[in-house]
């Protein structure tokens, strides 16, 4: 327990990046996978052929291997770079777009079974009185599709704060890591580290969970 | 047909308790029993090795393994009467050593296991066998790295759950930990990554590094300045005294009878010369 309570402030700091991690890809997974949703119900074919595409490579990628490639592929061979002087920003960039190139697939689904809820007549209502796609889908549409899919929505950002851990893979300081070094520093202690990570996990994800119940249930169309 | 099937069940059911019987048993009595006595009624030994550390110990893709630390665990099972084939090689990894001796699921470690007194607090150590201390590789053409000092404005890979990064978080402070330390996932990790000058050094044990660098002829450089002292040791059983003699013993007939010298050349190539001579063992 001393080692839990001694590495606090690491713990902490590592926990913060999770956190970092989280919100960054959180956002622009949701964006991304707006615009993914929105590619696979247009009406022209090579948009929906290519977010189709895409959302079954990613979402049927593991999770690691997007992360590693991320990690070596475009950092190490192709040379991307986002400081040329701080290794913790380009390995946080790095798997910023892994995570997020992966979390947007899954967002893209659930929007897409949201706008499956929304009556066709919505729609076609819509395009009779004169509005565009776009228009239809903005103004329309996906403000009902959006409030159908919150919970799942909340599911999803409680499985990104889980899956920031594999940014381990490539370096990055977040809390994985930081466990596996304390493990090291204090063999004695391993249960304890063990606890106070997973703690740190739930304290995380159970608001966010509630969060999102409560949401849904307050924007909830009435139908 | 049903009651063959029946009998069958409790046949096996009193097989599955006469082996749990004779494991506990066994387990009682192995507490007690020396390295020293297993070895020379057995004619078995389980030695907890690395196997991913070239050089040390590294698992081959066919099965077998080869290494320094390899070596030194066949030399001394030899010694205590064990064949070659008595040795059953076993993964230890570094957070799990300590537990693996004490439970009993091995009967010594050789995996470049450095002699510390946190440590002695729940196993004990015959040796060292060996003297390392934290180095730098960095790439064969870079000579702007001298030494330790060197590293201030230069980007440096660690292993995750290593005790040499934290080394030089510690003296260089908790900015340069986060703008020039990255921390792969085990020192191979770090190779493509000084390949590719993402990095400009490695930092970890002399005896690691060059048995990663050995697999690249040519393409490192090893700076040969250590700043720290790893005594490398062989784990054993906590009040195991007669255990740690008798491997002490045999850490010193490999030392006198050049056999230390050759295993070190044969592993560790032309990086062999960073380790001249064998340390003196040091019996408690």
């Amino acid at each position: 327990m001393e080692a839990v309570v001694d590495e606090l402030p690491v713990i902490l700091q590592a926990f913060w990046l999770t956190v970092k991690l989280t919100v960054v890809s959180g956002v622009i997974s949701l964006v991304w996978g707006t615009v993914l949703a929105a590619m696979r119900v247009s009406p022209l074919p090579v948009l929906r052929g290519a977010g189709t595409v895409y959302v079954n490579i990613l979402r049927n990628t593991p999770l690691t291997l997007v992360i590693v490639f991320c990690g070596l592929g475009l950092g190490t061979v192709m040379d991307v770079q986002f400081s040329a002087d701080d290794l913790s920003v380009d390995n946080f960039w790095l798997s910023t777009i892994g995570l997020s190139a992966y979390t947007s697939a899954f967002v893209c689904e659930v929007l897409r079974s949201g706008i499956n809820t929304v009556p066709i007549g919505q729609a076609e209502a819509a395009r009779s009185i004169g509005l565009t796609f776009p228009q239809t889908l903005r103004l329309v549409v996906l403000p009902q599709a959006v409030r159908a899919v919150v919970a799942p929505l909340g599911s999803l950002l409680i499985a990104l704060t889980k899956n920031t851990t594999v940014a381990a893979a490539i370096g990055v300081a977040e809390a994985a890591l930081r466990m596996k070094n304390l493990f090291d520093a204090h063999g004695s202690d391993i249960i304890p580290i063990f606890l106070g990570f997973a703690v740190g996990f739930l304290v995380l994800t159970l608001p966010v969970g509630l969060l999102f119940g409560w949401l849904a249930r307050r924007v909830a169309v009435a139908r | 047909m049903k009651r063959k099937v029946t009998q069958m069940r409790i046949g096996a059911g009193m097989l599955a308790l006469a082996v749990l019987a004779t494991s506990l048993t066994a387990c009682a009595s192995s507490g007690a029993t020396s390295i020293v006595d297993k070895a020379k009624n057995d004619k078995k030994l389980v030695v907890g090795i690395k196997i991913d550390q070239p050089g040390w110990g590294l698992k081959k893709p066919d099965g077998t393994y080869a290494g320094f630390d390899v070596d030194v665990a066949r030399y001394v099972a030899k010694a205590l009467g064990v064949p070659e084939s008595g040795i059953t090689f076993k993964e230890a990894q570094s957070a799990n050593r300590e537990p693996f001796i004490q439970q009993g699921q091995v009967d010594m470690v050789v995996a470049t296991y450095s002699i510390t007194d946190e440590r002695k607090k729940k196993i004990s150590f015959a040796g060292p066998y060996l003297v390392t201390g934290q180095d730098i590789l960095v790439r064969a053409d870079d000579s702007s790295i001298a030494d330790v000092e060197s590293l201030k404005d230069k980007k440096v890979c660690g292993a995750q759950g290593s005790s040499s990064p934290k080394r030089l978080a510690d003296k260089f402070g908790a900015e340069w930990e986060s703008k020039n330390l990255t921390q792969q996932q085990g020192y191979g990790a770090c190779l493509p990554l000084l390949q590719n000058k993402q990095v400009d050094a490695i930092s970890t044990d002399a005896t690691i590094l060059a048995g990663f660098a050995t697999q690249f002829p040519g393409q490192f450089k090893l700076i040969g300045k250590p700043f720290s002292t790893e005594k490398y040791g062989i784990g054993l059983k906590q009040d195991d005294k007669a255990g740690r003699d008798a491997v002490n013993n045999a850490i010193e007939a490999m030392f006198k009878d050049g056999t230390w010298r050759k295993a070190v050349d044969a592993n560790l190539g032309e990086f062999g010369k960073f380790f001249s001579s064998p340390p003196s063992v040091e019996r408690y």
